[in-house]
């Protein structure tokens, strides 16, 4: 049995806001609880205050501005698989949102809440890094605007303030040339390992790449290494498999019960490898 | 609060009738329909919604009611197994598990019935790599799924047939 607590209603983040900041370590965001709960029913942390942010009408919108593709934070992992916005707009989005867990986690879960919960097991947040998506955090009277690839602090910890809501997440069209994959490996619900690559190309040289592993390490993390080991190449094999190598070597591992440092390495190095080829293919033209 | 529960009024559909309840914020959505209602298809296994055994359908979307709280299903609709079959006749999945022999101890077939019978509404006549796609993460330890399968895809078939 879950020990007891209050659900607030609010009506505007604003408020939300208000709650969050008068009810201080007493209280917590309950979106859709796919993180949330299990942790209640564990007993890991308890909260006498949950400010159900799902009473705020229009949190869930997805739209396109321009070529820009606006999620907000509630979201599903459903809506957005689904999505012909985001399909268009940023497929391997779509793509990541698809494998989340399991049907019923897609149904409840949202993105905001996946990134919020900062649980390094997760797929969504190092595709969001190398598309440079921008977080907006919102307080009872001001907003601000946080990089994806500033947003994680550590496992399960994150720059937003007890008091701010996640409202949406902004994602960038890809330049043109650009291209985006993602690859994963999960034996589990959650993955073991995901290495995202955007790599935008010029004729037949690589004029910029970013590079993200996530699930391995505490935090979802560009690799500056393989990415500095893409641009002002041609993207030939081996200078893919190079680069893939230093994303395997450079990123930061934690040994767990997914697998050791030295298991994920390898992992990482191969996904990497994929992702690469197929961002490169992407960015010659094969869509995206 | 002082560790004293707060309670609410709720009212909701549960297999199509009305229900009103006063219930606590911290209820199960799985206690409330297990034990106040007594709706026991729905079945309490691995408690973490990775297995499926506790599906039930909320506005026609699967959930796992182990890990989802009874208030959320304030001025909704809730679809057990129990709620499936209409007018005394077994739904189209139901028939098509007993003629494929796809139970075997039955634990997770309500939430292999109800999660197909989503997929059944969103795609009429599915695939088996469909059915796969919408089943994984709904956990059999008896059948192999392969019947699981052959029986979500007929019954699709066949709803298909007797639609047209």
């Amino acid at each position: 049995m879950l020990r007891p607590f209050e659900i607030h209603e609010p009506a505007t983040v604003a408020e939300a806001s208000r709650l969050l900041a008068r009810h201080g370590d007493d209280a917590t965001v309950y979106a859709g609880g796919t993180e949330l709960i299990p942790v209640l029913k564990d007993g890991l942390a308890h909260y006498r205050h949950l400010v159900n942010i799902k009473t705020v009408p229009g949190l869930d919108a997805i739209a396109a501005v321009g070529d820009d593709l606006r999620i907000g934070a509630l979201a599903t992992h459903r809506m957005i698989e689904r999505s012909p916005v985001v399909r268009a707009h940023a497929p391997v989005l779509a793509q990541v949102a698809a494998g989340v867990a399991n049907l019923r986690v897609r149904n409840v879960g949202t993105l905001g809440g996946n990134l919020c919960f900062a649980e390094p097991h997760s797929d969504p947040a190092a595709v969001l890094i190398t598309q440079g998506a921008t977080l907006v955090l919102a307080r009872s009277d001001a907003e601000r605007r946080v990089n994806a690839d500033g947003f994680f602090v550590g496992i399960l910890q994150t720059v937003r303030m007890p008091d701010e809501v996640l409202v949406r997440i902004e994602v960038p069209a890809l330049r043109p040339g650009a291209g985006a994959a993602y690859a994963r490996f999960a034996l589990h619900e959650r993955p073991t390992a995901g290495v995202a690559a955007v790599v935008v190309l010029d004729g037949d040289a690589v004029t910029a790449a970013r590079v993200a592993v996530g699930s391995v390490g505490p935090v979802p993390a560009r690799v500056p290494e393989a990415e500095e080991a893409l641009v002002g190449r041609r993207p030939d094999p081996e200078v893919l498999r190079e680069a893939a190598g230093r994303a395997g070597g450079a990123v930061e591992v934690l040994e767990d019960l997914y697998g050791s440092v030295d298991y994920k390495r390898h992992i990482v190095t191969v996904l990497a490898s994929h992702a690469l080829d197929e961002a490169v293919a992407r960015a010659r033209g094969r869509g995206h | 609060m002082d560790g004293r529960a707060p309670s609410m009024r709720m009212a909701l559909t549960v297999n199509g009738g009305p229900v009103e309840a006063v219930i606590e914020p911290r209820e199960l959505l799985l206690d409330f329909l297990r034990d106040r209602l007594g709706l026991t298809g729905a079945k309490r296994s691995c408690d973490v919604q990775v297995c499926g055994a506790c599906t039930v359908l909320l506005d026609g979307q699967a959930v796992s009611a182990c890990c989802t709280l009874a208030y959320e299903a304030r001025g909704r609709e809730v679809t057990t197994i129990e709620g499936l079959a209409a007018d005394g006749h077994l739904h189209p999945l139901q028939e098509a598990f007993i003629e494929h022999a796809a139970v075997q101890c039955g634990f997770c077939t309500p939430g292999m019935i109800l999660t197909a019978a989503t997929l059944l509404h969103d795609v009429p006549a599915p695939t088996a790599e469909q059915a796969k796609d919408y089943l994984k993460g709904t956990l059999c330890r008896c059948t192999g799924y392969w019947k699981i399968i052959e029986a979500v895809v007929d019954a699709g078939r066949r709803t298909r047939e007797t639609r047209e």
